[in-house]
């Protein structure tokens, strides 16, 4: 199950803002684009679930597991949607539904995919919550997106996108909406659940430290670019653009744990 | 502050302040909105104007011979039921339009930043009282501000003119009042007041030019809301009086006559429904083209020239 | 949840004082010697006094505002001037007429605004979805008196379907009948009401369009379109219901001149009437009631929609 993306181009009006990116994805692989803010990482992953907004268009190409995906009818992505490529977002807060249970959003999933009737979806929605260590799984799937807090919607949120075991799961900047305390466990989480089901892995950050604890290839972009592709360990030691110099160096800052500066 | 979605922008380019004050002008013509809205709003003034020195005939005379005649010639719109040309009522009837629509402008301004700015530069409790109390009045349809009005003091255009300033200039008090408040918070009218400024000069440099866009904007569609008040308001009588040209009153008189001859109707209903529409979408046009940040989507047409919205300093 | 109620009816009650107020004001105090008026020209000090005495004007105006007021208390909201008749006996009669006509023009807009105007944002940017939207921005800017005729000269004149003028004297106890001559009015207030709800409905679909959590619904294998049905809707829904107040006002407005124009029996033209009379004390009532209405069906709005909400459940 592989990812290949080539010379994807992203508009916006008349303005290009994603300029011939390509990069592989093999089967099991954990690759991280990076970059800073605006480079267009995320809307790269959003282009490969046909998920621009409105205004953007995309062309080049993308194929999964060797079929060609850009383009595609919504029904035929829908279809991929959540079954083979599952997405969890930046920001925990309004990526859930206010006015529904978390249990039902989860539930959802699966009924989509699988078919399942309420009552057993519903029972499935707590095993799922259970998989992403939420607490008291019974009882907070009755609960609102607002009595969450912000790590345990993001908990929630990879629940929703790993429900139907996906062969690929695209996190785009899951991390940085959250407290520095719950970063790290989100990242084991979501390391330890990739691992576990040999996912492969779309991981964007800004952030070089973040990525060098659940990637082991980066491709760094520039607005729009690609400016450099290897091994997460290469770019940590010797990269070779500015720019992920540049990144190593904010991202040196955070490197260095406590005895020190944050 | 940060221009829109992307850094990856070209540097805003360095143009001169009194031209940029103006390029939303350019903006305005370039949506079909806002042509159309300058265009009904132009023919209608232009038209108003000329009425007042020429008309093809006397709205007012009467001519039996020639009632209800089908439009043609010399009556290109036809006649009514006593011989008037129906062109030349519609043209004398644009004057009390655009009165009705300047008037009702004019108070809806003066009582709305009147009201905006004791709900935004006073003392905390008046602030609150005067929130509450517009809070209370937009509960009032201006027609009903416009009966109580006529029951006292009879019907008339005036009526017309502070009924719909009055409602509608509650309304733009509402909307403008926070405009005012997050302006007076920022850092360049903190600075004006730190240079010496009196309070008027720093209103008059920094929040009137930031708080107009949405003035603007509130103030198309209150006209609109007067030009349909208007109609509605003539036709129940309380409006102009007959002696006055207005397509309310031309609907009242027409209305009789329905079932002879249903068409006649048809002329002043379209003046106002062109009017109104054109007020309204100039209204939409004048938002888009003055607050870009307002979008649909995350990330809505943006265009490079667009105009950064940060407090005109 | 309790708290809010209070406050929010502690509100209401503060808005019909300075509504009453007004009211009292502007058609008590301004006119200025009303007995004269109503005496007419020509009149003896005697026979004005007479009216000024009855009409309890020469009393000092708190004690008459709260002889007014006092009357609410008692379900008395004033007599009229020329007939005598009191207030209250008229609107329950002339709101047989107007209470129905309002509720269909209600349904009517929220059934043509509603699924088009969410229509028309989930087709946005083709031939559809703006045709919809053009056409309702017409539409709103259609005089509701205009529409009227035009409906008049089709379905009257033109189809003969339907009645031109009138309700049935006989009231509802021929229903048919009484229901035939709604049938336009309401259709009129209906449509170019519903015009401006779908304006809004269109707006408010959009900005669901855009929200997050849609987009995370059809990230896990929704259609966009199907997202947007099922989870951009219910807040959409909520939206429209904060407008709701705005509507019913509109279609107070809306009954007034389409009841003229129909000749309704109704509240609407009762007013008119009565306004150009210049009755004032009849006048005076009727605005109260009207304005309160108003008042009223905002508050239960609010409350409604802080129950629906269940971001709102919980105290803030």
């Amino acid at each position: 199950m592989s990812l290949e993306v080539q010379g994807l181009t992203i508009d916006i009006g008349d303005r290009r803002v994603v300029d011939g990116v390509s990069f592989a994805v093999p089967d099991g692989a954990r690759v991280g684009l990076i970059g800073e803010s605006g480079s267009g990482k995320s809307l790269t992953a959003l282009a490969i679930l046909g998920l621009l907004p409105d205004g953007a268009t995309a062309s080049g190409s993308v194929r999964w597991n060797g079929r060609e995906i850009l383009g595609l009818p919504d029904r035929e992505l829908a279809a991929l949607r959540g079954d083979e490529i599952g997405i969890v977002f930046q920001e925990p807060r309004t990526a859930l539904n206010p006015i529904r249970t978390v249990g039902r959003q989860i539930a959802e999933s699966i009924r989509i995919h699988e078919g399942l009737s309420k009552r057993d979806a519903a029972a499935r929605a707590v095993a799922e919550a259970s998989r992403v260590a939420l607490p008291d799984p019974d009882r907070i799937v009755a609960r609102y997106p607002h009595q969450l807090s912000g790590g345990q919607r993001q908990r929630v949120a990879i629940a929703m996108a790993l429900a139907c075991r996906p062969r690929l799961l695209i996190a785009d900047e899951p991390t940085t909406a959250l407290d520095v305390t719950i970063q790290a466990e989100i990242l084991e989480l979501l390391l330890s659940l990739v691992r576990d089901d040999g996912m492969s892995l779309v991981f964007i950050t800004h952030d070089l430290a973040v990525l060098s604890q659940i990637a082991t290839h980066g491709v760094v972009l520039e607005q729009g670019r690609v400016v450099e592709e290897a091994p997460v360990s290469q770019l940590l030691s010797a990269p070779a653009s500015i720019v992920t110099q540049e990144l190593l160096r904010d991202a040196t800052a955070t490197l260095w744990r406590p005895g020190g500066v944050e | 502050m940060s221009v829109d979605g992307t850094d990856a922008a070209p540097p805003a380019p360095t143009t001169p302040r009194r031209r940029s004050r103006w390029a939303w002008l350019g903006r305005l013509w370039a949506l079909s909105t806002g042509r159309f809205g300058l265009i009904v709003v132009a023919v209608v003034g232009i038209t108003a104007i000329v009425a007042r020195f020429w008309t093809p005939f006397d709205p007012q005379k009467v001519d039996i011979a020639n009632r209800w005649a089908l439009p043609g010639w010399p009556h290109l719109l036809g006649t009514d039921g006593s011989g008037r040309d129906i062109l030349s009522l519609l043209m004398a009837g644009a004057r009390t339009t655009v009165f009705v629509a300047i008037g009702a402008g004019l108070v809806a301004t003066v009582i709305g930043i009147s009201l905006a700015a004791l709900g935004a530069l006073t003392a905390r409790w008046v602030r609150e009282s005067v929130a509450v109390f517009v809070d209370i009045l937009i509960a009032f349809p201006v027609l009903i501000i416009a009966m109580m009005i006529s029951a006292v003091w009879g019907g008339s255009l005036w009526v017309v003119i502070w009924a719909v300033g009055i409602g509608f200039g509650v309304n733009i008090a509402r909307v403008t009042r926070p405009e005012l408040r997050r302006v007076l918070q920022s850092d360049f009218v903190l600075a004006g007041r730190a240079s010496g400024l009196t309070p008027a000069q720093n209103l008059w440099r920094h929040l009137l030019p930031n708080v107009a866009p949405v003035f603007i904007v509130q103030l198309s569609w209150g006209m609109a809301v007067a030009v349909l008040a208007e109609a509605g308001l003539s036709y129940l009588g309380f409006g102009a009086p007959v002696t006055e040209p207005s397509w309310g009153l031309l609907l009242a008189q027409l209305q009789q006559f329905i079932g002879v001859h249903p068409l006649s109707v048809v002329w002043p209903g379209l003046a106002i429904t062109i009017t109104v529409l054109g007020l309204n979408l100039l209204g939409d046009a004048l938002r888009e083209a003055t607050d870009p940040t307002l979008s649909r989507s995350p990330f809505a047409t943006r265009r490079a020239r667009l105009h950064i919205p940060e407090v005109v300093s | 949840m309790i708290r809010y109620t209070l406050t929010r009816f502690a509100l209401l009650l503060l808005g019909l004082l300075v509504a009453s107020v007004l009211i009292f004001l502007t058609l008590r105090v301004l006119p200025g010697d009303i007995a004269h008026l109503i005496a007419g020209v020509g009149s003896t000090p005697e026979q004005q006094d007479a009216i000024r005495e009855r009409l309890g004007l020469d009393r000092p105006l708190p004690e008459q505002y709260l002889t007014w007021i006092g009357g609410l208390f008692r379900g008395d909201l004033g007599t009229s001037l020329l007939t005598g008749t009191s207030v209250v006996d008229e609107l329950a009669q002339k709101a047989e007429v107007t209470v129905p006509l309002g509720i269909l023009s209600l349904l009517i807009a929220v059934v043509i605004s509603v699924p088009l105007g969410v229509l028309s944002a989930m087709r946005r940017g083709r031939a559809s979805g703006t045709g919809l939207s053009v056409g309702a921005q017409t539409l709103a800017a259609v005089p509701v008196v205009w529409a009227g005729m035009m409906l008049v000269v089709v379905f009257a004149v033109w189809l003969g379907w339907l009645p031109a003028q009138g309700f049935p004297r006989s009231g509802w106890s021929d229903p048919w009948a009484a229901l035939r001559a709604l049938i336009l009015p309401a259709l009129t207030i209906g449509i170019v009401e519903g015009a401006m709800l779908l304006r809004f409905v269109r707006s408010a679909t959009l900005q669901a369009v855009g929200q997050d959590f849609v987009r995370t619904a059809a990230a896990k294998g929704l259609t966009r379109d199907q997202a947007l049905l099922r989870h951009g809707l219910p807040v959409v829904g909520l939206s429209v219901i904060t407008v709701l107040g705005l509507q019913v006002a509109g279609i107070i407005v809306g009954a007034v001149v389409i009841e003229q124009l129909f000749s309704l029996p109704g509240i609407g033209r009762m007013l008119v009437a009565d306004v150009a009379a210049r009755d004032l004390p009849k006048v005076q009532g009727e605005l109260l009631a009207l304005t309160g209405f108003v008042l009223i069906v905002g508050f239960v709005v609010d409350l409604v929609h802080r129950v629906i909400d269940p971001r709102q459940r919980e105290a803030s």
